[in-house]
């Protein structure tokens, strides 16, 4: 078997200017942290980001970077507010934002990986959500249609990861293995990289047949590093 | 005791023994720490988190797991993780028995504004994060919010002016001054606040109240 493991950069060639991409993580935990980084330090630019919520409170952190860095061009997901320069951005016009109920996003990134045309969902009825949708009654209830949505790249993360790309994660997986499916070329982000049989069949959290490049993170003792100091300086920890 | 308080420590009577709960950020997390006695609750963060507790010293935290505020969590005895996709399920799915959220407005028809405040023409922020999933969701919904809003005006209204979160999908209001119901009737003026009389709640709603013959007290 041919091994998936790649260096960082050679992963993030496949990231290219005008390109659509979807980024895991939950406020910037369980988030592809070095990934994130290094696409900062790249500078491609004029990126659609399709996630679940957006950065870490405050911006500075994470996917926060991206937008601090005006790299991003058009947002889509379900809230912005914890991100500073998202807002100010988003008023000035130089971010576009296309919002949906974040249960919604995520059954649209699903959709678009399991072959669905989209989802029909009540959230969002009576709401502006209504706007340019198509609404469907089944049994005298309303929904909305929300169609199917793909990525041309989806940047994931998790804990561990087999030289044929499955993935086991660590503690809360929030969007990472949904995007897995949803993308072109899947880049997994992950603290170790271990032999094939290393990860046991039945705590495979997403297959590796859907993931196109392991790259390794910062690793667990960095990992738990990064966030204690982020938690102790926002007086979270102390 | 501060109006914070005071709604949150009303709202935890409405916390039921064996409920699944989800809790939206401040005077709503905030009443778990008034819980009755004797009654246990499943909380759910929405990011994936079924039976949690914030850990608040340092070398209890685990960087691979934090609740949906990214506060350091560890999960407790019985409790699980879930993906975004089964979280929201569950959410939607009717498996969760109560969530308690804040408002910016709700109205005597259950009409609830919680996501939108104007950021230029066309333009809203912050976001509505999971708010419309569970209003839509969860069986029961409980907002807590302050009777009025920094300029003393209602914030208990006839019609939200504000976009909607979700159409007539609020079942119980609690504020520091009073607990109203939406019922098929109208809004039902439950209890009022220590001290607190109808005339002074009254004088403070812009909705239309059903004032019963008697009102009782909350009890806190």
């Amino acid at each position: 078997m041919k091994s998936k493991e790649t260096a960082l950069d050679a992963a993030l060639n496949q990231v290219k200017d005008g390109m659509t991409i979807m980024i895991g993580g939950f406020l910037g935990q369980n988030a592809p942290l070095a990934c994130i980084d290094r696409l900062v330090e790249r500078g491609v630019k004029d990126l659609t980001l399709i996630t679940a919520v957006n950065a870490y409170v405050g911006g500075g952190f994470g996917m926060g970077k991206l937008i601090e860095n005006k790299q991003i061009k058009k947002y889509i997901g379900s809230h912005i507010g914890t991100c500073p320069a998202a807002v100010e951005q988003y008023k000035s016009g130089e971010l576009e934002v296309e919002y949906y109920p974040q249960g919604t996003v995520i059954e649209k990134i699903r959709a678009g990986g399991a072959g669905l045309g989209g989802v029909l969902t009540p959230v969002g009825i009576g709401t502006l959500m209504e706007e340019g949708k198509q609404k469907v009654v089944i049994d005298g209830k309303e929904y909305l249609v929300e169609t199917a949505i793909k990525a041309d790249v989806a940047i994931i993360r998790g804990y561990k990861a087999d030289k044929v790309g499955n993935i086991l994660y660590r503690g809360t997986p929030n969007s990472n293995p949904v995007m897995a499916l949803a993308a072109d070329y899947v880049i997994a982000e992950v603290d170790y990289v271990v032999e094939p049989g290393e990860i046991a069949p039945d705590r495979v959290g997403t297959p590796g047949i859907l993931v196109d490049a392991v790259v390794l993170g910062y690793g667990e003792e960095k990992t738990q590093e990064i966030f204690k100091n982020l938690w102790v300086r926002d007086k979270k920890l102390a | 005791m501060n109006a914070r308080e005071l709604i949150a420590r009303r709202a935890a009577q409405e916390f039921k023994d064996g409920f699944v709960m989800n809790l939206g950020f401040g005077i709503p997390v905030l009443a778990a720490s008034y819980i009755p006695e004797g009654v246990n609750v499943i909380l759910q963060a929405e990011n994936g988190i079924f039976e949690f507790e914030a850990v608040t010293k340092v070398g209890e935290q685990d960087a691979y797991i934090a609740d949906a505020a990214c506060q350091p969590t560890k999960i407790l005895p019985g409790g699980c993780t879930v993906d975004l996709a089964m979280s929201f399920a569950i959410i939607r799915g009717g498996h969760v028995d109560a969530t308690v959220l804040g408002a910016l407005e709700v109205d005597q028809e259950g009409n609830i504004a919680n996501w939108a405040l104007p950021a230029g023409p066309g333009k809203w922020m912050p976001g509505m994060g999971g708010a419309m999933d569970l209003l839509v969701g969860a069986k029961k919904v409980i907002c807590t919010l302050q009777h009025t809003n920094k300029k003393g005006e209602s914030k208990i209204l006839k019609k939200c002016a504000l976009p909607l979160s979700a159409a007539k999908a609020v079942d119980l209001i609690i504020t520091e001054l009073a607990v109203m119901e939406v019922t098929p009737q109208g809004l039902v003026l439950k209890e009022v606040a220590p001290g607190v009389a109808v005339d002074e709640v009254k004088a403070v709603t812009e909705a239309d109240l059903i004032v019963p013959d008697s009102v009782p007290e909350m009890v806190l």
